[in-house]
């Protein structure tokens, strides 16, 4: 009886079956990609407010303190948005006609908040807390990147739990003397690592690096 | 194989006894279940949750559920990449002072039951209020908080609260019924107010009773009545017998050596019993025990919390207390009184000789308690003999009665109904309350009140009393009204509120305001100027505000007075108490969860299971195990109980250590009207219930109806198989040999592991529970419910073991059955050291911290239940349900902001309020210091009102925690596993009176 498959076969029905476990685990790679990639955690992408508030024109062109805004970071878990209030001490004065401000005046005048869409959002099931983390010398930057060159906020990491611990499990890698924690443009020193190990001496900081840190 | 199908074997108690019998004595038991070992509880103890399967039993459905279960499977992997959905931040538009988003802020208020204040503080987040806990500086809570309190969180967002004014049944407006009103007022006004009434609960607010007396004088004729169904009048008539006037009785627990209460449950429940609690178990506590440890000895017909941890108890019908009451007065020698011919039974003249002697012994440093229940003889018997004793002034004080106006309510409501029922009220305003409901059923309330031509309640549900009212107002809660109250002792705390109401409702204050002319004031308005005419002068502002911060007006406390006895005080309680009818002797009790009825609607209370009976969501009659088997009834048959021509349905419940032929009903269940949770829960202990016989009497009649009716108790789950979890000594054995309670049972080393022991350099929490302090008052077990946001089950779910509390009381008898000792055991997570649900959690969802905390990992969750399989202590719960309610909008304002809402599929147990922790610690690592030993307390030691659980760190051995530990007391449960638990116990000590203990 002749051969009803060509020879050839037998190599290309071991290649297939050999190459199909490579096919998995390069879709399993790509499904992780994916989710660290922008298009899931959504890094990268500015996102649209009701009013078009620059972070860049009132940090780096006014030199606005961060905490003139975001008054409980040094405080509280939460940083804090600034109520419309806020907003009015200088805006009643300046701009006080600008028709890109009318969502700002009307928030005023009907004593109705402005929504602000959440740019960095911790799943619920996580309890950060900004006060310590400022306290012990990680910078506004390390997290928020330079929020001073964003004319909208965009988010420069995938806030996901790898990230988390990443710093967690060495946080002399990221600390930074307290006096610079909100330097927008802080860059580590070449000895870090030595800077690092001094600060987290210094500071009494903890590798905390145990569940019940952020989920309870 | 379902429970309900199963037809519950009889319990045959001849065959107990025999069991007991030949038990040493040292034997521990659990229930009458497990003592018989019936199939029923056989089938508990080798199944944790008995019915988990049974949602998918038909073969058809379980086939799907896995063809779903494979689909969902597969679509897991694909679900972990969506993309969370934008979220907003909606700031305020002019933030308000002191408001930092994220930190909560504690506001001092108080909180009433029966009229009667005790102080708190509540915690709010930006304006909603989610945890009660007790105010320090409040001399009535000490920084403790009672189960009702605690739960009070729960009825202010209740969802069936009424929530607009109704017109017969009619949705009304405020200006409506303002011109209702003001038009029969003026009808009244012209009459000088003969047809008008008033019924409020008992009134300590001097605010109120100032609105009430200046009303009472713009309308002469008109009469202001109060009533409570569970009211005081037998205390003041008491002390109307002994000392011709009304006073309030105060004691100071803690001078005293010798306690006798006489029925009294003073540590658990009336005015001031968290103060009491908290005396006592300062007396208990052998590692500071200057004093000397006190004695206590209980005679009661039910038992009681107070009953539970006396040194001696005798179970008595409510009926003979008097009887041992006078004889006991004739052995101390209160002049006059002599003691009866007879006492009712043998053994108790032995009793009564050996507690007259020990208190004799200590005169002037021991107590006579009488309960509120007794009849105004004892209470007289205890003032006398209290007075004999030379306790007055050193252990009992005697004050102005805190109500505005005591009134006997009984008395007081009679004359209501009887003017209704001769026509002469025109118009009825009811503040509060629900007299449809609750009142005496001689007095026919319900028809009587329909010959009232204008009807009016102010309530907080609309319930049996509104539903026969006119106009029904929602009234505000105590949490969004400002009020003020006088506490046992009569310090003046002001009730501020801590949201707006949120059904527009309004408070009896602004309803009186209305009805005198005054519509539209304020409740603030109202009670600061009140004070502002009570404090004159330029310091009112800072008096006021200060005042109102702490919780507490300073100097307010009645003073004591001297009352001496009245010169024909014996021949006032001469009386014999021929009472001695044939039949039963019913006991009426309020509930140690719902109390009176009020709280039925409140599912946290409705589930909390009560104290000595463990059971939830139902109430029963307690009989005990020898009439139970004399009258031939086991728990859980349905019987009618029948008193002078009333009757009522109720299941039967055997309970060891009530007193022979007595039948303890609780009142409160049986609501006709109450909402979704209380309605139609339990049967009506009120329909027999009447005025002649509020409390006891004779001449009930059992009738068996052959049905049964299934009770959710969770007494026979997470059995412990009779091992030796509840150590107990005696204070001589103890002090003569202090390894007594080690040498109980023996402990692996730690060197039995194969691994090295972890180290911990930093913190090590750990929990040590005083079971000498423990009274088993349940505040705890709902203190944690609200902090940790634990859903409740429902009666269903409950008695197939799904309760979610982290933290259980369980329930120990020893020895007699009759008369057993009752021990009370707070079981929450041991969080063990070598934790054995970790190590079989396929996914890591549990693990431990590095500071010694065995972590929960709801996220990360897959629900396989294997850890709860493995621990032996069954404090890991299961969400086999959507538990939570995720749905109602008023409920996700309740909800703890620091802890997860968990959901359907996710195990979940104590957490030692890790919260709490984290927030200290953060707190002091921004300090640069470490958390100081105190500056944690878990929900459960917060709420404790004797201070029996002490949370710390482990490694500062200065802790009061790491000291206790090293008490020989301490010990650990099923320590022979090498669980190595951090939860661990310090043994139960009795002090016995040795006459006693010998015979």
């Amino acid at each position: 009886m002749p051969q009803v498959f060509h020879r050839s076969t037998n190599t290309l029905s071991r290649l297939s079956i050999y190459g199909a476990v490579f096919a998995l685990a390069g879709l399993g790679w790509a499904g992780l990609e994916i989710n660290r990639s922008p298009y899931v955690t959504q890094a990268f992408v500015a996102r649209s407010q009701p009013v078009p508030f620059s972070h860049k024109h009132h940090v780096q062109g006014l030199g606005i303190d961060c905490r003139y805004c975001h008054t409980s970071v040094e405080d509280s878990s939460f940083a804090g948005i600034p109520p419309t209030k806020t907003c009015m001490n200088c805006h009643s004065q300046i701009w006080a006609d600008s028709p890109t401000l009318e969502p700002v005046r009307a928030s005023f005048r009907s004593d109705t908040s402005l929504e602000w869409i959440r740019v960095h959002d911790l799943p619920d099931f996580v309890y950060f807390d900004h006060s310590i983390h400022v306290s012990k010398g990680i910078g506004c930057s390390s997290c928020h990147g330079q929020v001073d060159q964003m004319p909208l906020v965009w988010s420069v990491n995938t806030l996901q739990m790898e990230w988390c611990l990443d710093c967690h499990r060495q946080p002399e890698l990221h600390v930074r003397p307290k006096d610079q924690v909100l330097n927008m443009n802080y860059q580590p020193p070449a000895d870090q690592l030595t800077l690092g190990q001094k600060l987290v001496r210094d500071y009494k900081i903890r590798r905390l690096d145990y569940c019940s840190t952020c989920h309870r | 194989m379902s429970v309900e199908t199963q037809n519950s074997q009889r319990l045959d108690l001849s065959a107990i006894r025999n069991r007991l019998g030949a038990s040493s004595a040292r034997e521990y038991w659990r229930s009458l279940e497990e003592l018989a070992e019936t199939e029923d509880f056989q089938r508990y103890l080798h199944r944790e949750f008995p019915e988990h399967a049974s949602e998918w039993n038909d073969p058809a459905g379980r086939r799907k559920f896995i063809k779903l279960m494979a689909a969902s499977l597969a679509l897991a992997g694909i679900g972990g990449c969506t993309r969370q959905p934008a979220e907003t931040i909606v700031p305020y538009v002019r933030a308000p002072e002191q408001f930092v988003p994220g930190k909560p802020l504690y506001y001092a208020t108080a909180l009433t039951l029966g009229g009667i204040a005790t102080g708190v503080l509540v915690e709010s987040h930006l304006g909603r209020p989610t945890k009660i806990e007790g105010n320090e500086l409040h001399p009535a809570s000490l920084g403790a908080t009672d189960p009702f309190a605690q739960a009070s969180i729960l009825s202010l967002y209740d969802p069936d609260r009424s929530q607009v004014i109704s017109e017969a049944g009619r949705i009304s407006t405020w200006g409506a019924f303002l011109a209702a009103a003001t038009r029969a007022l003026q009808d009244q006004k012209a009459k000088a107010g003969r047809g008008l009434r008033i019924l409020t609960g008992a009134v300590t607010s001097p605010t109120l009773s100032a609105q009430l007396q200046s009303l009472l004088k713009l309308y002469p004729q008109a009469r202001w009545h109060q009533y409570e169904p569970a009211s005081r009048d037998n205390a003041k008539a008491g002390s109307l017998l002994a000392f011709g006037q009304i006073v309030e009785t105060q004691y100071r627990v803690d001078r005293a050596n010798v306690i006798l209460s006489l029925e009294s449950d003073f540590l658990s429940s009336g005015p001031g019993c968290l103060r009491y609690a908290r005396e006592f178990s300062s007396r208990r506590r052998l590692e500071d025990h200057q004093r000397g440890m006190n004695r206590l000895y209980v005679v009661e017909s039910t038992p009681t919390n107070t009953g539970s941890i006396a040194d001696h108890r005798l179970p008595l019908p409510a009926a003979e207390i008097e009887t041992l009451a006078r004889a006991l007065a004739g052995r101390i020698g209160v002049p006059g009184v002599a003691g009866p011919s007879s006492l009712p039974r043998g053994g108790v003249e032995s009793w009564i000789g050996s507690v007259a002697r020990d208190l004799l012994k200590n005169r002037s440093d021991c107590l006579v308690i009488p309960g509120e229940q007794q009849t105004p003889g004892v209470h007289a018997l205890a003032h006398a003999m209290n007075h004999a004793l030379g306790n007055v002034g050193h252990t009992v004080f005697y004050t102005d009665s805190v109500e505005a106006n005591p009134v006997d309510q009984t008395e007081s409501l009679r004359q209501l109904a009887a003017d209704m029922a001769a026509g002469n009220v025109e118009m009825l305003v009811i503040l509060g309350g629900n007299p449809v409901y609750d009142a005496p059923a001689d007095f026919d309330f319900a028809r009587r009140m329909d010959r009232v031509p204008l009807r009016i309640h102010l309530g907080l549900y609309e319930d049996e009393t509104s539903n026969l009212c006119h106009w029904h107002l929602p009234e505000a809660h105590a949490l969004e009204s400002w009020s003020d109250a006088r506490a046992f002792d009569g310090t003046v705390s002001i009730q501020q509120p801590l949201i707006a109401p949120l059904y527009g409702g309004k408070s009896a204050q602004e309803l009186l305001a209305a009805l005198s002319g005054q519509p539209g004031r304020s409740g603030y308005d109202i009670v600061r100027e009140y004070w502002k005419s009570q404090e004159p002068g330029p310091g009112f502002e800072s008096f006021w505000r200060r005042s109102v911060h702490d919780g507490v007006m300073e100097g307010t406390a009645f003073r004591p007075r001297n009352v001496s006895l009245r010169p024909d005080f014996a021949a006032q309680v001469a009386a014999p108490a021929a009472r001695e009818g044939q039949g039963l002797e019913v006991v009426f009790r309020t509930d140690s969860t719902i109390y009176d009825g009020r709280f039925a609607n409140n599912g946290w209370l409705q589930e909390l299971p009560k104290s000595l009976t463990r059971l939830t969501w139902d109430n029963a009659a307690m009989l005990s195990p020898a009439t139970a088997q004399r009258l031939g009834l086991a728990s859980e048959d349905v019987v009618e109980l029948r008193l002078e021509g009333r009757s009522v349905r109720a299941p039967v419940w055997v309970l060891p250590g009530q007193a022979d032929n007595t039948v303890t009903v609780h009142l409160g269940y049986g609501r006709t009207r109450s909402g979704r949770v209380g309605t139609g829960v339990g049967f009506s202990a009120y329909a027999i219930r009447t005025s002649t016989a509020p409390w006891s009497c004779h001449g009930l009649e059992i009738i068996k109806t052959g049905d049964r009716h299934r009770l959710a108790c969770t007494q026979s789950h997470h059995s412990m198989e009779g091992r030796n979890l509840v150590r107990t000594s005696t204070l001589d054995e103890y002090t003569r040999e202090p390894d007594i309670i080690q040498k109980m049972s023996a402990s692996p080393t730690p060197s039995l592991s194969l691994y090295p022991g972890f180290q911990y350099t930093g913190y090590a929490w750990g929990i040590v529970i005083d079971l000498n302090a423990c009274v088993g008052c349940n505040s705890c077990v709902v203190a944690c419910q609200a902090e940790n946001n634990v859903p409740i089950v429902g009666k269903e779910q409950v008695s197939r073991g799904r309760e979610m509390h982290w933290l259980r009381i369980d329930r120990y008898y020893r020895g007699d059955l009759d008369n057993p000792e009752t021990f009370h055991q707070p079981v929450l997570c041991m969080h063990c050291e070598n934790a054995p649900c970790e190590i079989v959690c396929p996914v890591a969802a549990t693990a431990h911290s590095d500071e010694g905390l065995n972590d929960m990992v709801y996220n990360r969750c897959v629900g396989t239940r294997y850890c709860s399989n493995n621990c032996p202590y069954k404090v890991r719960r299961f969400n086999f349900l959507q538990f939570n309610d995720e749905t109602t909008p008023v409920l996700k304002l309740m909800r703890n902001p620091d802890v997860t809402v968990r959901s359907r599929g996710v195990m979940e147990k104590c957490t030692y309020c890790v919260q709490r922790i984290n927030e200290a610690r953060i707190t002091a690592e921004k300090d640069m210091r470490s958390v100081r030993d105190g500056e944690i307390v878990t929900a459960c030691q917060a709420a404790c009102p004797t201070q029996a659980i002490v949370f710390g760190n482990l490694n500062d051995p200065a802790s009061r925690v790491a000291r206790l530990k090293a008490s020989p007391r301490n010990y650990g449960l099923l320590t022979e596993l090498n669980t190595r638990p951090r939860t661990t116990y310090l043994a139960r000590l009795r002090n016995p009176n040795p006459e006693l203990e010998a015979s």
